[in-house]
């Protein structure tokens, strides 16, 4: 189980790699890898910065995890979250989950990032010709997240 | 009491953090945000619409009748938008 908050790019391959080395009860492994879009809302984006807030950011996503684990059973989990300034293309996020079952694994994952966009304190400052904007939080983000409600 | 501002608040308000002497009849998260918006127009400006303004204390998520003590980190943010 590893969460890292960082500033630095990943590698996915070695990532999956690293978690399925050796690994003999794990039956899949979903990923998730977020990137940064060249176009939000019908605009340019030229770069996006991430802020977040540290010790708090790596506190939730620790709980998000915790969550993740009691409800399915799972052989590892990752989260590594990117800040700081990102281009189109880049990286942001990576949640990667190995369970001996699909299901489990597939689930997982997606609560994950469904969670993650709502609870992990992190925003994204968006440059556009327009300026910097702020990104608004969307209620499908809510709703994603709402899902899991139990 | 140390309080924190992040996103478009920290913009708005222009500094990341201050240590304020909560008064003495300020007992609550929501007592805390109408207090705030005395201490200056901007203040005013960023804490106007309380439905956006999420809070965490000692980093975790609370409601606005989460009560507080003068030792609390309080965090005020607009809603998160990672991943």
């Amino acid at each position: 189980m590893t969460i890292r908050v960082q500033a630095e790019d990943f590698d996915v391959g070695a990532e999956y790699a690293a978690m399925t080395r050796g690994r003999r009860s794990i039956g899949g492994v979903t990923m998730f890898v977020g990137l940064v879009r060249d176009i939000a809302g019908g605009e340019a984006v030229s770069a996006m910065t991430l802020e977040h807030y540290p010790g708090m950011t790596e506190k939730q996503l620790a709980a998000i995890e915790a969550e993740a684990r009691g409800r399915w059973p799972l052989d590892d989990v990752l989260i590594i979250h990117r800040y700081g300034r990102l281009e189109p293309g880049d990286q942001i996020v990576l949640v990667m989950t190995a369970s001996a079952h699909r299901d489990a694994a597939f689930e997982s994952c997606r609560f994950l990032i469904d969670w993650l966009k709502t609870k992990a304190p992190f925003w994204k400052l968006e440059a556009t010709p327009e300026g910097e904007r702020w990104v608004e939080a969307k209620e499908s983000d809510d709703e994603a997240a709402s899902r899991w409600d139990r | 009491m140390k309080v924190l501002y992040f996103a478009w608040l920290r913009s708005k308000i222009g500094v990341p953090s201050e240590t304020v002497d909560l008064p003495a009849d300020v007992t609550d998260v929501a007592g805390l945000i109408e207090w705030l918006k005395s201490r200056s127009p901007r203040h005013a400006e960023a804490l106007a619409n309380s439905k956006v303004v999420k809070v965490a204390v000692n980093q975790e998520h609370v409601p606005y009748d989460h009560p507080l003590s003068a030792s609390d980190e309080v965090a005020l943010f607009p809603p998160v938008t990672g991943g």
